[in-house]
């Protein structure tokens, strides 16, 4: 610090910066890129161990053995789903009741701000089932989840199957310290956030419920299964959960030691582990998980319905059975197994989980990265932007002080008053227009979704996919309705302080977002960066306008879901990928509206606004 | 709460005075009992009591404590012991006292568990024993098997043995019969030299309701996060047509803040004011939060009773080894006089079976009930505490290093300010000032 009070080394560190401004930005950019990149290779990540003491060795003897039951179970409630058209509560609740259960059923119902074109639905009703087993000798203060969502279609009755089974089982235990809860959610994440909602006794999302008759305390931790079939080859697990959200890594480290025990084959974001982290393969396999993984965590949908339980402070993760073209198949008891091992570890535990990490970024099941790692790379890109900001301070400040340092260097002068002046006076228009636009983009589509239809032949869905693209592209002709607000003195010092005010506030969003859901903060950085330092009005204007464009928040959920497909290797054409783009702006409206995801609220009034500043930057006069 | 008590066996000894009346009783009279119930659940509970002198020999092999066997009685769902103590006089004056020792030992028994999913059950099953003999030194050794609903014709329950004699009475406002076996009836036993008691329920029992008692509650935390909550309880007043008024007691450690402007109590939809409030509020580390209020419950309704509450951050001494499982919260007690369905009878104590010492009565019309919800879980922000002090210091550290260079840094502006040489004759003059020890122009 004495370095910068120093005004003879601050003005030489000043110069610095001003006369390598460029290559520092280069420099800082690529290194963030590579550091991003270097995240799957071994110095930077790490084994995962396990912290938690109580559940630290695999000491249990599964016993499950309710294979022949738990698909007898599946099939009679395949039957009986397929018999009603829904799920059929009766039937559950009397199964449950014969396994021992105490059996509770939570009626909810929701109206979706506009209907959802993927999955159909926008009057939502269902009843979800829940049965509780009492630890014995135990005072009902903990619990523990075992939840099985069910969609329209009656996919996941094996997983129902297996849940009967594994409840039948555990009833007849004895080592029971914490209750535990068998949930059968329907219309699949609707339901668990109903029942989490009515548990909790608040309401987020305007859902309407009926308030439940049963509870088992404080939820320390909750499993989500889903299963398709009698058989599977691989068990998939999901951790990433409502606004990037991650379960304590303890909870996937359980996990990965029961697969292990159990020989089971278990992927990560559909890939398989890669054995080898010498060579390069291993890395580069590892790169692909993480970059996957990057992409999951930055949309902040909940990947299963773990997703909703972490809001809640539950650790939480989805199980999925995958059935594909593999020679070695595993039947249920395999899966039951893996399930009644990870429920006693979890009995084990003394306090909830929160040894191991909460903050990680995970290129395969037994390699992490922690936050310490993987924060830098972040950091490097958020220095740009920071080196930019210096830059545009001193040039502002020496455009003012400019004469007197020509004139002569001595006598301290008066302080600037142009400089002064600049700044916020002219300022207030393009901010206020461009948050003003950012409000019109959060509110108007849902809010005018029927003035649209009435006026033009589109649902309401589409109609609101349509009003949000509509709004942004209207947001890029600001600069000339901007423009006539903003006064003609001192054009250059205007976009400068604009430039610099837009930088600052670009920084400090995306660092808190980084913070928060590091794969976000670090997607947008990459991508907004570059724009954001190169914008300048004069020089190859369409080129840096292309650029601008090419970058803007929503060219990147485009870019995104490009990126998405050819890592899964099911690469898109340019129609899919347009309906994609537009099936995914809907979702995103809907996830805010249904679940409280922050995404879209965060694009439309946060960055999307910023975005714009820096276009009218661009377009200065 | 749903109290799902099993299997309640009930064995009481007893030694000591049996009337208080009597001039000089007899030295050992040891009662004891044992008495299984069905629950609402469905499961059994089964409640020992002995009862005798203080001064008696309790080590014994006989009667009914042969039952009373480890490995099956802590495979259960719940057991509870007791122990009272008190003096007795031994004459209508009370010139001489004994001291009357009672055991209690209640155990519920997971009837679903040991009955492979059917609510049938018998001695063995649960206790892996069966009766051989009585209790030599014991006054009285009976058993008593709650039979209520069972008739003649055998369409509901049948145990076996059939009962020689039943027992009537109200038990919490509702009559009960209870099927008796007087151990020291030579014929109880002296048929097969064991007694293995059975009850089988002829008509399943889950076509019915199970039956809810008129008052019974529950409580939770709701809310998500660290800054607030809200703790709920839920009364329910399941009698079909008559209101009556609870205490309800609550304590609340002073961690919690209580906002009390923020207590609401609503029963069917409507506000609901209590007739009584009595508040004391906590004191930090010294006095948890004390509410006492008195509400009227509505007939056949459920009353939440909620109030918000702020998460208090402690020092960080004052944590608890393990911080991160939360800290629990004492149950609320709600005390109440249910109405009775039945008119109970005035109770004679020492001529009545001993379990009726359970089942306090305080007029006919209405019984006594005292309740505990379950104790709750609440987590309290929790620093790391894996390292602490490297925090602390880390912090202390940083925030010390930056903040003062900042805010100079934010505060001043910094000037050259260019060291004027002057021309040769000040150099000079300072020079020979200098010199002097004069402080230079």
């Amino acid at each position: 610090m004495g370095l910068l009070s120093d005004p003879v080394r601050r003005r030489a560190l000043a110069r610095l910066v001003l006369r390598l401004n460029a290559p520092l930005c280069v420099l800082s950019y690529v290194a963030g890129i590579a550091w991003f990149l270097a995240l799957a290779f071994p110095p930077l990540t790490q084994r995962t161990y396990m912290s938690e003491n109580a559940m630290g060795s695999t000491m249990v003897e599964e016993q499950f053995a309710g294979g022949e039951r738990a698909r007898s179970f599946a099939r009679d409630f395949a039957a009986h789903r397929r018999k009603t058209g829904a799920l059929p509560v009766a039937w559950l609740e009397r199964t449950m009741r014969s396994v021992g259960l105490e059996v509770y059923t939570q009626s909810f119902s929701r109206k979706l701000p506009f209907p959802d074109e993927t999955r159909e639905r926008y009057m939502v009703a269902g009843t979800n089932v829940y049965g509780i087993l009492r630890a014995p000798r135990a005072a009902s203060t903990e619990s523990l989840v075992l939840t099985v969502p069910c969609g329209p279609d009656s996919t996941n009755s094996q997983a129902v199957g297996l849940l009967l089974a594994l409840a039948a089982h555990f009833r007849g235990q004895i080592y029971w310290a914490k209750d535990i809860i068998f949930l059968v959610t329907e219309q699949d994440l609707l339901g668990t956030e109903a029942w989490l909602e009515a548990y909790h006794d608040t309401n987020v999302t305007g859902m309407q419920s009926s308030p439940l008759q049963g509870r088992a305390g404080a939820i320390q931790a909750a499993l989500a299964l889903e299963l398709s079939s009698d058989v599977v080859t691989s068990l998939d697990v999901a951790v990433e959960g409502l606004n990037g959200q991650l379960p304590n890594l303890d909870l996937l480290n359980l996990f990965q030691t029961f697969c292990q025990k159990g020989g089971l084959l278990c992927t990560l974001q559909g890939k398989l582990q890669p054995q080898d982290w010498t060579s390069v393969d291993g890395p580069l396999q590892g790169l692909q998980t993480l970059l996957l993984m990057t992409l999951q965590q930055a949309s902040g949908r909940p990947h299963g319905a773990h997703g909703l339980f972490l809001r809640y402070r539950v650790e939480a993760l989805t199980i999925r059975g995958i059935n594909s073209f593999r020679q070695y198949k595993y039947d249920l008891v395999a899966v039951g197994k893996a399930l009644e091992g990870m429920f006693r570890k979890l009995n084990h535990l003394l306090e909830r989980l929160h040894q191991s990490f909460f903050f990680y970024v995970l290129p395969a099941l037994s390699r992490f990265v922690s936050i310490g790692l993987y924060m830098p790379a972040a950091g490097f890109l958020l220095l740009v932007l920071g080196l930019k900001a210096l830059e545009l301070w001193m040039q502002l400040h020496e455009a003012g002080a400019g004469p007197q340092e020509a004139g002569g260097a001595s006598g301290p002068g008066p302080p600037l008053p142009p400089a002064q002046s600049v700044g916020l006076a002219s300022l207030v228009a393009p901010l206020l227009i461009s948050q003003a636009m950012g409000l019109a983009l959060y509110v108007l589509p849902v809010l005018g979704q029927h003035v649209a239809t009435q006026h033009f032949p589109v649902a309401e869905a589409e109609a609101v996919v349509l009003t949000l693209l509509a709004i942004y592209a209207a947001g890029l002709a600001l600069p000339h309705s901007a423009h006539r607000v903003m006064s003609a003195q001192a054009p250059d010092r205007g976009w400068m302080a604009l430039k610099l005010v837009a930088l600052i506030y670009l920084a400090l969003q995306l660092a808190c977002v980084a913070l928060t859901n590091f794969s976000l903060g670090f997607l947008l950085a990459a991508t907004m960066v570059p724009a954001a330092a190169l914008t300048h009005p004069c020089g190859p204007r369409p080129l840096y306008a292309a650029l601008l464009v090419l970058t803007s928040p929503a060219a990147t959920l485009l870019g995104c879901l490009f990126l998405w497909r050819e890592l899964q290797e099911a690469p898109l054409s340019l129609a899919e990928g347009w309906q994609l783009f537009l099936a995914a702006l809907a979702q995103g409206v809907l996830d805010h509206h249904t679940y409280g995801a922050l995404l879209f609220p965060l694009l439309a009034l946060g960055l999307y606004p910023c975005w714009l500043l820096f276009w009218n930057v661009l377009f200065w006069k | 709460m749903a109290a799902a008590l099993p299997l309640v066996l009930l064995v009481l000894l007893l030694l000591g005075p049996v009337g208080r009346g009597h001039a000089e009783p007899p030295r050992d009279s040891l009662r004891e009992e044992l008495v299984i119930t069905p629950l609402p659940s469905g499961d059994v509970a089964a409640t020992f009591q002995f009862r005798t002198r203080w001064d008696s020999e309790l080590q014994r092999e006989e009667g009914l404590s042969v039952l009373l066997k480890a490995d099956r009685l802590f495979h259960t769902s719940y057991h509870s012991q007791a122990v009272h103590i008190r003096p007795v006089c031994r004459n209508a004056r009370c010139t001489s006292v004994s001291w009357e020792l009672r055991q209690t030992l209640s155990v519920v028994f997971d009837a679903f568990v040991t009955g492979q999913g059917k609510k049938d059950w018998s001695l063995f099953r649960m206790f892996s024993r069966t009766l051989t003999e009585p209790c030599p030194l014991a006054s009285e050794s009976r058993v008593y098997v709650d039979i209520t609903g069972y008739n003649q014709d055998n369409e509901t329950l049948e145990v076996t043995p059939p009962p020689t004699t039943t027992y009537q009475d109200v038990i919490l406002g509702a009559r009960k019969t209870y099927a008796v076996y007087d151990l020291l009836d030579t014929a109880v036993i002296n048929n097969s030299r064991n007694l293995n008691l059975q009850l089988k329920w002829k008509s399943p029992p889950e076509s019915e309701a199970p039956p809810v008692p008129f008052l019974h509650a529950q409580r939770y935390v709701s809310g998500y996060g660290l800054q607030n909550g809200k703790l709920n309880t839920l009364l329910y007043n399941t009698h079909p047509h008559r209101a009556f008024p609870v205490l309800l007691l609550d304590t609340v450690p002073w961690h919690l803040r209580l906002y009390v402007h923020t207590l609401t109590i609503t029963s069917k939809g409507k506000d609901n004011k209590p007739s009584y409030v009595h508040y004391q509020p906590a004191q930090d580390r010294l006095q948890p939060h004390l509410l006492e209020m008195l509400i009227q419950l509505p007939a056949n309704s459920a009353t939440k009773v909620s109030i918000q509450f702020e998460r208090a951050l402690l020092k960080w001494t004052e944590y608890t080894p393990d911080p991160n499982h939360g800290f629990y919260v004492s149950p609320s007690v709600i005390s109440a006089l249910v109405p009775s369905t039945v008119a109970a009878k005035p109770v004679d104590w020492e001529e009545s079976p001993l379990f009726k010492s359970l089942y306090p009565v305080s007029d006919s019309s209405s019984y006594f009930v005292r309740l505990y919800t379950e104790p709750l879980l609440v987590n309290l922000p929790t620093p790391d505490f894996s390292m602490p002090y490297n925090v602390i210091c880390l912090t202390c550290t940083v925030v010390a290093v930056c903040y003062g260079s900042f805010y100079n840094l934010l505060t001043r502006t910094f000037h050259i300010e260019e060291p004027s040489t002057g021309g040769l004759a000040k150099r000079l003059a300072n020079l020979i000032r200098r010199a002097r020890g004069v402080p230079p122009l």
